[in-house]
């Protein structure tokens, strides 16, 4: 503790103080200066590229990217041109600016993004020197051509190439140069052997710095500070001007007594500082140079650069990362020496209580007195803040802790805050993830930008953790934009591919919480269990892809929820549609609607034009007005229904050319009407009956003319109409009809049926009366079937026909019809002689 | 020994395994551990509802169910009565209901409707619903009985699905296959895994698929396979084995008197009293399992036997001391009874089966099926055809005969088509027009496509390729035209052996025995020539015919 002032430096009235940050990771094998370098601002990325100035063709310099403790993040051979610049741009990406005037964009890993050209077409200068700024518009680029001429790009993210006017009598390289904003403009601050001109998009403007010490002649380097709102001025005569950079104003005027031109200039002022200071590197020599006439001079071990940030400046090493900054107002306030300011008071009673010691009190006491303890305590945890090494800031905080104790309205916020953002910024400032965030930086960019930077970097646990830590919401912080979706869903799976009962589903409906549905869908490629993945992609709304997934699957119920969402989710003209591509869940459908909703049924027919399904449709609902009623109103009133639908059953057959469906539906109509006709005059039931049916009831109850009108009116043909008459006839017993039948006209299905038919009603004598009318291919059957053998033996004999003969003989029992069995054999013999 | 997965009759899906005739081969594996598998699984299910309750259940499930859990086990559950679900208000006194059903629309919709019902009424009872083999909708938490498979017999699995002919081919609703690919896994995981996999057809595919999906979930189990390979086929690869009557004793008895579930019942002509018996039909009835497979000609003979038999074991009573005669009661009797029993039952049936079937009519029947398949006097087959339906014979068998003549001759001429419908049509109502679209689209009964219809079509796209294609072209037509090159088919594996060779029943030289001799069942020649082969190389031809989808997997 008692150290803390130990490496302070005093400035005026303020303090100046270098802290290590990290020992550089990296190994380098050259010193620094060998190397084009570029390190981002707010604690990001270096870029190293070696041998850049080095022209052979062969050299393929390796091109390297580091974090800011030296870890390595990327390293790739350089294969393009030669390379004037490197730079990074607000989103951590680094730009490389070629002499042709290209300018390569890589990411963070190496990774190449775009390129475009900062020389206009045709142009054949080279690039000179090339500055990389940041602006509130983004990041921008400034060149200086071989013609001596400026050319700007306010934002590359968006480039329009500006040709600045020429610098008159300009005819060597200047000696410096930077680019400015003023007045929201770029504009560029030339050096020109002893004048200085601004640079705008119409004029060039030759200004003089207010109170430039007459000894110079030129001016060797400039600077303007992080904010654009300074300039410092380094003249040939080792005087270093500073001022506003608006040029209107001088904050003071040190002789360096360095003639050299120094390697790099910075500023280092904290916003709200009263007194910005510009630190100037010189080999081995670092001075920092403020308002007042004294300069602090540190001694560099190493080559080395600075990276001005918006409070403090780094210094990077081949070695070692430091932060040279001036010290916070509370620090100063609470570390110096003596200081009675009541943070440091409060600081000095905890101590005391630490030690429990009574003197704790009489400092509390002390501060108390002055009511000052509310400001003690703030002063203690915004010190706490700037303080990089953990320790002190927990004696800090402690401190602050301690006194809170004794305040009875004191608001927690601002402590815990700290205590959060300090825990963040000690995790990120870690040598591993290496970003070296100040807290005034953290604040101004704001936890969202740092997480998208852990998220660029790929530190995804560390950026959720963060995220945990506070209370961010994580759809706001961790994302991945930059890749795309197939490679983060194949990432995804090469990562998990051979563990066991992963659920994918639960990763895709994470992605999709995140609102990254065409992720969620890829990851859900990868989900085996269809049950699981089509629920998710109807919650994802992707219902056409929910669809042909449940169909994959070939399980019926995940068609049928799908089929049941998209009912109630679309308009039927859409639903309908989308079934119809889908066959299988069309047929699905269908069925559904057999059992549930015939209307829909028939609009879904009625909408591919499938008349015949629709015929078929109106048929079977036919059918279901069949049932009879006792009520003859009712009865009557169905069957007017079964006609309207037949009729309408007819006309979609007509539509569908079915013209065979169509006469059999009319048929079946005029059937229809007759039997109810029928029924009304002879009162016998016969609606419902086929065809076959009716004409069989008519005959069997003696209705023969009506029978007969049937059997011409439907152009039944002769054979059924004789077997069915022969039926009914002989059902009824009704023999002398059958006899008056059978002489009718000459029978088309033969006299062997009505033999038949009467030895079935057990009438032999009946069946004797047809025998002799049987053709002679059937009359041994008849014979056989009325029980005559002989008669059987005559006929068989008489053909000749050696099977049939066998066939009675097989009939023939022994002793009784010895003769013929003998009469038979001896036939046989000769028919198989034949 | 391998397993097939065919569908003996259109309606039911078979799981049936068959044992070859070599002698080394392992015995069957014991099936009653399924049985088990599954009775626990109900009962676990039925004491997740404690108390009394009435069960209902989907009066197809009344069989298997009956195989697994007799009406004694289910009262020891507190299952109060038993209904069927017939899809009328219920008259259920209980409390507590519970339903066991398949999972159909319209089931789910009638108990829906009795909750309503009860709700609207005040009345307050618990329900329970039970799937099997698997739920309904993801949606609603209900109850699965993952009764996938009932062992009929010793080698005899089913999978006892009614609807799934319909339900897949008609309907193409393809909620089988998972159930399919469940049974699979379930034998894999009680048996061990299988070494070789065979299958064709869209649905085999798919049912595979299924299975491997299940598999690579689950954990793999290293057992010493009892079962060495799987056959899948397609029904709708052989619709001409069921088309056919069938003349051995086993289908004669399910053609007369139905086999559900395994078991039959004897009507009072059968068993010549005045009560009927319900029989179990399985390899434990020794007489049974001895003509089961027998040409229906020979039962006679070899029942007439048995009879002598049992006579003569009967008659060694005769003459024995006490000593022998107290052996003989208490070894021989009770068995020589039990034969008795079985045997009369089944002289019984045997003659009941005589009396319908030697008539004129199953003759000419028969005749007229042997001469489709051999593809002769085709005219007078389509003309036995008409007067079967004119005479109203049988409306099934008319059916029958139809989608026969179709098959074999790749569709009806337009105009025997027209005819024949009519007459089918006035025979039996104008409804059978939807029976007609319906056998229409599952490609049983077809008209021809006019020839010119196709050729026109092919010519105009002939004309756009070269003629390598052309051929190709002409296959795909073909295929179009769904036909069903039965006779090809059946030229290039020998399934109608030629006509006019005697074909001795009792010492049946191949598998067409069971037509009597007119014909080799196409699923099983199949499954013959791919063992034999080991895969499917060489049946490339047959294969292209049966519109491909063949599939030959090792090791699962």
């Amino acid at each position: 503790m008692a150290f803390v002032t130990a490496n302070w430096n005093p400035l005026g009235e303020a303090f100046y103080r270098k802290i290590e940050l990290y020992e550089m990771g990296w190994n380098l094998k050259d010193a620094l200066t060998e190397y084009l370098v570029a390190a981002a601002p707010y604690g990001g990325p270096i870029a190293l590229l070696k041998e850049h100035h080095r022209r052979s063709p062969g050299a393929r310099p390796q091109l390297e990217i580091y974090s800011s403790s030296g870890v390595p993040l990327a390293s790739f051979p350089w294969k393009s041109g030669v390379v004037k610049q490197l730079g990074w741009t607000v989103s951590d990406d680094l730009l490389c600016v070629q002499e042709d005037g290209t300018v390569l964009a890589y990411d963070l890993f190496g990774r190449f993004k775009r390129h475009f050209s900062m020389c206009n077409e045709g142009s054949q200068n080279q690039v000179l020197e090339t500055k990389i700024f940041h602006s509130p518009y983004g990041t921008g680029l400034a060149i200086l051509t071989g013609a001596l001429r400026f050319t700007l790009a306010t934002n590359i993210d968006d480039i329009k190439l500006r040709r600045l006017p020429e610098v008159p009598g300009l005819q060597e390289v200047p000696s410096c140069w930077t680019v400015l904003t003023q007045d929201r403009q770029i504009k560029v601050l030339v050096s020109s052997g002893p004048r200085l001109f601004l640079l705008d998009n119409t004029a060039c403007t030759p200004v003089t710095p207010p109170g430039l010490s007459p000894q110079a002649t030129s001016i060797v380097h400039m600077c303007v500070s992080f904010s654009y709102k300074y300039l410092a001025l380094l003249t040939d005569s080792g005087h270093l001007w500073m001022g506003t950079s608006n040029l209107k104003e001088k904050l003071s005027e040190v002789d360096t007594k360095i003639k050299t031109a120094p390697r790099q200039m910075a500023w280092c002022c904290r916003p709200k500082s009263q007194q910005p200071s510009a630190v100037v590197m010189w080999d081995r020599l670092l001075l920092v140079v403020g308002e007042c006439k004294e300069t602090i001079q540190y001694h560099l071990d190493s080559d080395s650069i600075l990276v001005p940030e918006m409070d403090v400046v780094r210094i990077i090493s081949a070695t070692h990362h430091e932060l040279l900054q001036e010290v916070p107002g509370p620090c100063e306030e609470i570390f110096k020496i003596a200081s009675m300011a009541p943070g440091a008071l409060l600081l000095e009673a905890h101590k005391e209580y630490e030690k429990e010691s009574q003197k704790a009190d009489e400092y509390l006491r002390e501060i108390k007195e002055q009511s000052l303890l509310t400001e003690a305590v703030k002063q203690c945890v915004e010190a706490a803040g700037h303080e990089h090494e953990p320790e002190t800031q927990k004696t800090l905080l402690r401190a602050a802790s301690f006194g809170k104790c004794f305040l009875s309205n004191f608001p927690p916020e601002q402590f815990v805050t700290m205590c959060r953002d300090l825990r963040v910024l000690n995790a990120v400032r870690g040598y591993t993830i290496g970003i070296p965030l100040t807290h005034t930086q953290f604040k101004h960019i704001t936890v969202q930008v740092l997480i998208d930077r852990l998220v660029y970097r790929k530190l995804y646990p560390l950026a959720i953790e963060v995220c945990r830590y506070l209370k961010t919401p994580e759809y706001q912080g961790v994302q991945q934009k930059e890749e795309s979706d197939e490679d983060i869903a194949k990432a995804v799976n090469t990562k998990l591919a051979d563990a066991a009962g992963i659920f994918y589903s639960e990763i895709a409906t994470k992605a999709y919480e995140s609102g990254r549905i065409e992720l969620a869908i890829k990851l859900l490629e990868f989900e085996p269990r269809s049950g699981e993945q089509v629920p998710l992609l109807l919650k994802m709304k992707n219902s056409p892809l929910a669809l042909s997934k449940a169909i994959e699957s070939g399980d019926t119920d995940l068609v049928y929820t799908v089929v049941m969402y998209l009912k109630n989710e679309l308009n039927r003209g859409q639903f309908f549609m989308m079934l119809r591509n889908q066959p299988m869940a069309l047929s699905l459908y269908r069925q559904f609607c057999k059992h549930q909703e015939q209307e829909t049924l028939k609009d879904l027919f009625n909408q591919d034009d499938d008349h015949e399904e629709l015929g078929n449709f109106y048929v079977r609902a036919s059918y279901k007005e069949q049932a009879r009623d006792q009520v003859i109103a009712l009865y009557l009133q169905r069957l007017e229904a079964r006609m309207s639908l037949l009729q309408n059953a007819v006309d979609e057959y007509y539509k569908a050319k079915n013209e065979f469906s169509a006469k059999s539906t009319e048929d079946e109509m005029r059937l229809l009407r007759l039997q109810r006709k029928l029924e009304e005059e002879k009162d016998e039931p016969l609606v419902g009956f086929s065809l076959h049916e009716t004409m069989i009831t008519l005959l069997s109850v003696g209705l023969h003319k009506q029978a007969e009108q049937l059997y011409k009116d439907f152009k039944v043909p002769d054979k059924r109409f004789w077997w069915l008459k022969l039926k009914a006839l002989a059902e009824k017993e009704d023999w002398e009809e059958l006899e008056r039948f059978s002489k009718s006209k000459k029978s088309p299905i033969g006299y062997l049926p009505f033999v038949e038919v009467c030895i079935k009603h057990h009438n032999k004598l009946e069946a004797k009366k047809y025998v002799s009318k049987v053709m002679p291919e059937q009359k041994v059957k008849a014979h056989l079937a009325v029980g005559d053998l002989e008669g059987a033996a005559e006929a068989s004999i008489e053909r000749r026909n050696e099977s049939e003969i066998s066939t009675v003989l097989s009939r023939c029992s022994a002793p009784s019809d010895q003769a013929l069995i003998d009469r038979l054999n001896r036939a046989r013999a000769s028919a198989v002689k034949k | 020994m391998f397993i097939s997965i065919y569908s003996p009759a259109p309606v039911v899906w078979h799981l049936q395994m068959a044992q070859t005739e070599r002698r080394d081969a392992p015995g069957l594996p014991d099936f009653f551990q399924l049985k088990r598998l599954a009775r626990d699984q109900l009962i676990f299910l039925l004491e997740e509802l404690p108390g009394k309750k009435d069960l209902f259940i989907d009066a197809d499930l009344m069989s298997p169910l009956d195989r697994i859990a007799n009406v004694t086990i289910l009262k020891q559950h507190e299952v109060d009565k038993l209904y069927k679900v017939e899809l009328k208000p219920i008259v259920s006194g209980s409390d507590q209901l519970c339903f066991l059903i398949r999972p159909r629309i319209k089931t789910v919709k009638w108990i829906s409707d009795l909750v309503n019902s009860d709700k609207t009424a005040g009345r307050f009872r618990r329900y329970k619903i039970i799937f099997t083999p698997q739920k309904f909708y993801a949606y609603v938490t209900t109850d699965e009985w993952n009764f996938y498979i009932l062992p009929l017999d010793d080698d005899i699995l089913s999978l006892e699905l009614p609807e799934f002919f319909r339900d897949t081919f008609l309907e193409g609703d393809q909620r089988w296959m998972t159930t399919g690919g469940g049974a699979l896994h379930l034998l894999q995981s009680v048996y061990g895994s299988f070494s070789k996999v065979y299958g064709i057809g869209r649905c085999a595919k798919m049912v595979y698929e299924s299975w491997r999906e299940l598999t690579e979930e689950g954990e793999q189990r290293t057992r010493q396979p009892e079962f060495a390979k799987v056959f899948l086929i397609d029904r709708d690869v052989d619709y001409v084995t069921p088309l056919c009557s069938q003349v051995v004793y086993e289908g004669l008895v399910d053609d007369i008197f139905r086999i559900k579930c395994g078991s039959v019942e004897f009507g009072p002509d059968v068993t010549s009293s005045d009560k009927s018996i319900k029989v179990m039909l399985t390899s434990q009835d020794q007489v049974f399992s001895e003509i089961r497979n027998e040409h229906f000609s020979n039962v006679f003979g070899f029942l007439s036997q048995k009879a002598k038999n049992l006579q003569t074991a009967y008659d060694k009573r005769r003459g024995m001391d006490i000593q022998q005669m107290k052996a003989f009661v208490a070894d021989e009797l009770k068995g020589l009874k039990q034969e008795h029993r079985l045997l009369s039952l089944h002289i019984g049936a045997s003659e009941s089966i005589m009396k319908k079937k030697t008539k004129q009519d199953f003759q000419e029947l028969l005749k007229t099926e042997h001469s489709l398949l051999e593809g002769f006097e085709t005219r007078e087959s389509i003309a036995y055809i008409e007067e079967h339906i004119n005479r109203q014979v049988s409306m099934i068998d008319s059916l029958r005969l139809l989608c026969l003549l179709s098959i074999t001759e790749n569709g009806l001429l337009s105009k025997d088509y027209r005819s024949l419908k009519a007459q089918y049509l006035q025979s039996y109502g104008m409804d059978h027009l939807l029976t007609f679209a319906n056998l229409r689209q599952l490609g049983l009964l077809e008209e021809q496509q006019t020839g010119e219809t196709l050729t026109v079509m092919e010519s105009k796209v002939g004309k756009l390729v070269n003629d390598k294609t052309v051929g190709k072209l002409t296959d795909a037509f073909s295929s179009l035209a769904k036909k069903s090159n039965f006779r090809a088919l059946s030229k290039r594996l020998a399934l109608v052996p030629k006509y006019g060779e005697e074909y001795d029943l009792r010492v049946p030289r191949d598998m067409a025995y069971i037509f009597s001799g007119a014909y080799v069942p196409l699923s099983c020649k199949l499954i013959e020539q791919v063992l034999e082969r080991d895969g499917w190389t060489g049946l490339e031809e047959v294969t292209r015919m049966l519109n491909g989808q063949e599939f030959a997997v090792t090791g699962l």
